[in-house]
């Protein structure tokens, strides 16, 4: 199996809310530069689990977690990691789209603008053009920089929300449902730009859609209970997966 | 079946009627009152009313010094309060855990600090400002009476505790409304929390703290009470020019010029006409507000 460089690699991974422990013994390795999705039934943890890796379970009350994530062989859970510095490392974007009521511009240049030096004006405009090209929305935005990211449909806001991401240019993106609110067009269009994203990005997304994990994925790992029941090829695990469980949820006998 | 209906009808009809009946109560007593006031008062108003200091034993004469030490004492009084109370806020909501004893303690103590009434402020201004600070300042400083005694400082320092449960509630509801998902969105991209409450969190509530200033303002120009011992002056021959100096304000010299006259056939002009200025003060100053927030709100929708 052809992985790439392995440069985000989870161990032995718990955690619990408050008592209830939510994710058990979790161990794979991401592969670089590929889509990996996690799939799995209604609360079994996947979100859970893709927020362990830029510690966003940490805005959460009684999150505990034992084990390691390693980001470039550093465990990210160790004492002197910068949160902050982890979090511009692997980037995230969200269900539900969520710019901020500020200008498409101020929406793409925020991260960048939140950093420790902050680039010329110029600089700055280039990084915004970059990465709204980058997430193929440059030329739907091009004319109105300066309008507010509200105004635009659910599917430019995810795109905007992509390229806010990609602003600060991280190793790692993580997609939580990016499409689940959106119409089956902006949906393509989102799975067309994750395809072209994995060039230059690992990526990490959590779907509920098998055809989705399918058509964007190159690896998935199927979680259940917490548990992470298979991990491997997306190919092979939808034509011949190793496990009962796994073939039960794919055929659609639940989930 | 027409009895039944008949009666539902008229029981709906009934209770239409009393609903209908409270609100046309409160508009009159709201007329009555305003009729009052400006049938009263309109007569006394003139530029030389708003702009000249009461003559002859405050029974002639304007109420400029009272105008002016109204919006002095409003004016240090947000310059305290808005700070405060919205940091408190912004700590209650963005920072404390829910649980923390310290955080039940801060809110119930910001619940009881509503409830107090307002009289009780104005002694507290007066042992715990006055005596205590001022007179620990002066002290301190080897002087006698520049701290330690009442003036606009102390009594906008009362009027700002008063109202600082108020900006807090305000501030606290505006933060509220605004998604926990934008939040999530600016530290995901690595912005620290501060990063994330000052350019996403705090422009966003910029229109519900104007809304807790509006209200703030209102009561901070009706209230007589906490200012009394804290620092308003029955009569000066000068306006103030430190915070260190006690001033005239309207409240109180509508309370003056009706209970305290000896010749209450002059001086009941003049209180009507001082009403009618701090009715129509309040309200313009609301106005204001309102404008402002309405500005920033559609700025932050155009996302600017």
């Amino acid at each position: 199996m052809q992985t790439g460089t392995d440069r985000l690699e989870i161990k032995g991974f718990n955690l619990y809310y408050h008592r209830t422990k939510a994710l058990e013994d979790i161990s794979m390795t991401i592969p670089e530069k590929r889509v990996t999705a996690i799939i799995g039934p209604s609360g079994c943890g996947k979100s859970t689990l893709l927020r362990s890796i830029n510690r966003m379970n940490e805005m959460i009350d009684g999150v505990k977690v034992e084990g390691q994530i390693l980001l470039d062989g550093e465990d990210i859970y160790q004492k002197d990691i910068d949160v902050v510095e982890l979090r511009r490392k692997v980037g995230m974007v969200f269900q539900r789209p969520n710019p901020f009521p500020k200008s498409i511009f101020e929406n793409v240049a925020f991260g960048v603008r939140m950093g420790d030096n902050v680039p010329a004006k110029e600089k700055l405009e280039e990084v915004v053009e970059r990465s709204l090209k980058e997430a193929a929305i440059w030329d739907e935005v091009k004319d109105r920089l300066h309008r507010s990211a509200m105004e635009l449909s659910g599917g430019q806001q995810q795109r905007v929300c992509i390229a806010r991401a990609l602003a600060v240019e991280p190793e790692v993106i993580l997609m939580d449902e990016p499409a689940s609110a959106l119409d089956p067009i902006a949906t393509a269009k989102i799975e067309e730009l994750i395809f072209r994203l994995k060039e230059k990005y690992t990526i990490v997304i959590v779907t509920h859609n098998m055809q989705q994990a399918a058509r964007v994925s190159g690896f998935t790992a199927f979680l259940m209970l917490g548990k992470l029941v298979e991990f491997g090829p997306t190919e092979k695990m939808m034509t011949n997966p190793a496990s009962k469980l796994t073939e039960e949820y794919i055929t659609g006998r639940f989930g | 079946m027409t009895n039944k209906m008949n009666l539902r009808n008229i029981k709906d009809k009934l209770k239409i009627g009393l609903t209908g009946s409270a609100v046309l109560l409160i508009l009159a007593i709201l007329t009555i009152i305003l009729g009052t006031v400006i049938i009263g008062g309109y007569k006394s108003i003139s530029w030389e009313f708003l702009t000249q200091a009461p003559t002859e034993g405050m029974t002639k004469g304007g109420i400029f010094p009272a105008i002016f030490g109204m919006v002095f004492s409003l004016l240090l009084m947000l310059i305290a309060v808005v700070p405060v109370g919205v940091a408190t806020a912004v700590y209650l909501h963005e920072y404390a855990q829910p649980g923390f004893i310290l955080t039940k303690l801060i809110r119930g103590a910001v619940n009881n600090l509503a409830g107090v009434p307002s009289i009780v402020f104005g002694l507290f201004g007066l042992g715990f400002f006055i005596q205590f600070i001022g007179g620990g300042l002066d002290r301190s400083l080897g002087q006698a009476g520049l701290f330690g005694q009442p003036c606009i400082l102390w009594a906008s320092l009362t009027l700002a505790l008063m109202n600082l449960p108020m900006i807090i509630v305000a501030t606290e509801e505006a933060l509220r409304a605004i998604p926990q998902a934008e939040r999530a969105g600016a530290l995901a991209l690595g912005a620290t929390k501060w990063q994330s409450i000052r350019h996403v969190v705090l422009p966003q509530a910029i229109p519900g703290i104007l809304t807790g200033v509006v209200l703030v303002i209102s009561r901070g120009a009706g209230e007589v009470a906490p200012i009394m011992f804290t620092g308003a002056a029955y009569y000066l021959p000068y306006l103030p020019k430190l915070p260190t100096e006690q001033f005239m304000t309207l409240g109180y010299h509508i309370f003056v010029m009706t209970t305290q006259s000896p010749d209450i056939d002059a001086t009941v002009p003049i209180a009507m006409g001082a009403t009618l200025v701090l009715l129509a003060l309040t309200f313009s100053l609301n106005i204001i507000a309102i404008i402002i927030r309405s500005r920033t709100r559609s700025q932050l929708r155009k996302g600017r």
